[in-house]
């Protein structure tokens, strides 16, 4: 069965290929790219199209690579024993089953999103070399190896934040996500809204490309964001014209807040817009 | 099998690894891609490449060796005559290559301008590659210690560019200068850098956990302390040609601000002498003197320069050498005493680093600063905050 993007979700050849040899392959899969290219939806997209279970762990700082496998709980356990709660005898009852456990007790082969690997310790991949490499692991509290029935796909996603390990990096496959160009980006916008007039997706477009080639900006607005300020269009019903208008007062789109979250891009914005008018 | 490929990446010094070779063919034995020249770019990309940096590197490399071929090779029963071509341009033997290092530049491009000549005949006859013999200085993938790179339109009689022709990553690569899409890279690179050494305070969820798992002992654990304990004191060469270049370096900075317990700027012009400021545009009336910078801040803070080191080495070694007002001390000196006061200090320089070499001033500056001189890219950021954490 081969991924090759879903009703919701434009997958370009690239990417479509890089899902599939990592599926075939039985390798884990990184994602890096700018910010509000789909990094994380990738992986729930591949699910639905695919029909599997999707497990997710979310990265934090203080995340540990333990917390993914299994975790023993000897709080709980310590105050039953003082309890005389007779479950404390199995030990089994306090191992808190971690997201990679519940992949590979799987009983269909399912997809495993590590989101934003980079925020967690720098030595978090190292401690997941050979889980992810061999697909199981040891439980020391049962004396038990876990080892996944289906060797789940695995999706990792990176911010670029740390640098990954070597190791690590060399038993992952790699893609990294480009700013998709106008082409895609019209396909995309046809997959959330299908309705959309020809003529103001042109101009929005249009628009949108022209605001990332401003010099300068601090954030540049992503794909998520046009979404946003295109139904932020349609709910406003903003007619096509509005956004060609080049003269005096219009220089600036209508409903930029969407685009710019930054006051100080706005600010920039609004000064180019002054210069460019004063030049008319 | 693709092993002279494998070699080809690693001579352009890209980091692959045996394994991932491997993987490759693994992927080409399962039929992942059908025989398809952008197919197989794609797959070995995604298999070979792991860092989105070394992405122009693979294009270029990628390029050069598969200049020619059109679809992948194992899969097509018949070899391109190119490629043979290609591959026999690899293999001279040593006394070839010797007799190729003896062509000097005038003749290297009168021949060059003959083969092209040449070549446009053969085009028309229907030939299709510049130089048939195997040394041939021209085009891609030969050897020759002189040979002049054909870019795509030189031989392109051939198909539309290529994907990896068009390269698309460049802005991605670590080489080049900062620019506003690299900046948040090196303010991690600098982040990092900030979250160094620490002390240890009490890990209290790690204590409890243990103890309860020794049945009630206390078991106490410590974790290193994640709280921002660099200092940094950052002089800044303002003026000319350095206007640009600082401006960046001042965002980058002040962005890292709040990820440095104290960070301190200075402004100077060319080279540090008794005064520095800290608002350019009063820079006549609110100066403060170099001593008590000296004076003021302790020998933890790191000292980071800021500047393109290009000037008349008069400024650097002789007293009243400054372009602006009459200095009694060379700034030589001045800069021995700040490396004194500092030992932990770096220099970084706006200017390629190819270049620095043909500059006198550049070359002494180095040499005052112990070699501790880094470009200011990505990559030189990131050596240079390794060699102040060290």
């Amino acid at each position: 069965m081969k991924f090759e993007g879903t009703d919701s979700y434009v997958a370009t050849r690239d990417l479509t290929l890089a899902v599939n040899a990592a599926m075939t392959l039985q390798r884990p899969l990184l994602i890096k790219g700018e910010p509000g290219t789909g990094k994380t939806l990738l992986a729930e997209e591949v699910a639905r199209a695919l029909g599997r279970p999707l497990f997710q762990w979310h990265i934090k700082s203080t995340t540990k690579a333990q917390q993914g496998l299994y975790e023993y709980d000897a709080v709980s356990r310590l105050r039953d024993s003082q309890l005389g709660d007779p479950r404390v005898e199995d030990i089994a009852h306090y191992i808190v089953h971690g997201v990679l456990w519940q992949a590979f007790e799987s009983d269909v082969p399912a997809v495993v999103l590590i989101d934003e690997i980079d925020k967690a310790d720098i030595e978090f991949p190292n401690d997941l070399l050979r889980e992810l490499d061999r697909m199981e692991f040891h439980c020391y509290e049962l004396r038990k190896t876990i080892s996944a029935r289906h060797r789940p796909l695995i999706v990792i996603t990176s911010n670029n934040e740390k640098e990954l390990p070597d190791a690590f990096l060399r038993r992952c496959f790699f893609h990294y996500i480009r700013f998709p160009d106008k082409e895609t980006m019209t396909r995309i916008v046809d997959v959330h809204y299908p309705g959309l007039k020809r003529e103001l997706l042109r101009e929005a477009l249009e628009v949108f490309f022209e605001l990332r080639d401003v010099p300068g900006l601090k954030k540049k607005p992503s794909t998520s964001e046009l979404l946003d300020w295109l139904r932020l269009l349609l709910a406003e019903e903003i007619p096509p014209e509005a956004l060609r208008a080049k003269d005096a007062k219009e220089a600036i789109p209508p409903l930029h807040g969407a685009l710019l979250k930054n006051e100080q891009d706005v600010h920039l914005f609004e000064r180019l817009a002054f210069m460019a008018r004063r030049k008319t | 099998m693709l092993v002279d490929f494998f070699l080809h990446l690693k001579v352009r010094q890209l980091p692959v690894s045996t394994q991932e070779l491997l993987a490759l063919l693994e992927a080409l034995k399962a039929r992942l891609v059908g025989p398809s020249l952008d197919d197989f770019y794609l797959l070995a990309r995604t298999v070979l490449v792991k860092d989105e940096a070394h992405y122009d590197r693979f294009d270029r490399a990628f390029a050069e060796y598969f200049k020619g071929l059109e679809t992948l090779p194992g899969f097509d029963v018949d070899i391109p005559e190119e490629w043979l071509k290609l591959a026999a341009r690899r293999h001279l033997s040593e006394a070839d290559r010797l007799r190729l290092q003896k062509l000097s530049y005038e003749k290297l491009f009168d021949q060059f301008r003959r083969r092209l000549a040449e070549q446009q005949e053969r085009h028309e006859g229907g030939s299709k590659w510049i130089g048939t013999a195997g040394t041939s200085p021209y085009g891609h993938g030969g050897y020759h210690p002189e040979g002049i790179r054909i870019g795509g339109e030189s031989v392109g009689n051939r198909t539309a560019i290529k994907v990896w022709e068009r390269r698309e990553f460049r802005n991605l690569d670590d080489s080049v200068e900062l620019g506003v899409r690299n900046i948040k890279v090196a303010l991690r690179c600098l982040r990092r850098f900030a979250r160094q050494g620490a002390a240890t305070e009490l890990d209290l969820d790690n204590t409890i956990a243990g103890t309860a798992r020794n049945g009630g002992w206390l078991d106490l654990h410590l974790r290193p302390e994640r709280h921002n304990a660099v200092k940094v004191l950052l002089f800044l060469d303002i003026g000319g040609s350095m206007d640009d270049h600082i401006r960046t370096c001042e965002a980058l900075f002040s962005a890292a601000r709040a990820e440095f317990k104290h960070l301190e700027h200075f402004y100077f012009h060319n080279c540090v002498y008794e005064g520095v400021w800290k608002d350019n545009r009063r820079r006549h009336d609110e100066r403060t003197a170099t001593w008590d910078v000296i004076h003021t801040y302790g020998p933890d803070y790191k000292l980071i320069f800021v500047g393109d080191a290009s000037m008349s080495p008069y400024e650097i070694d002789r007293p009243g050498g400054s372009v602006e007002h009459w200095n009694d001390e060379p700034g030589a000196l001045w800069l021995s005493r700040l490396r004194q006061a500092w030992p932990k200090a770096i220099w970084l320089n706006p200017l390629p680093e190819a270049h620095w070499h043909y500059t006198p001033s550049i070359r002494r500056l180095r040499e005052l600063f112990g070699e501790r001189m880094f470009p200011l890219t990505l990559d030189g950021l990131d050596r240079a905050m390794r060699t102040l954490a060290r």
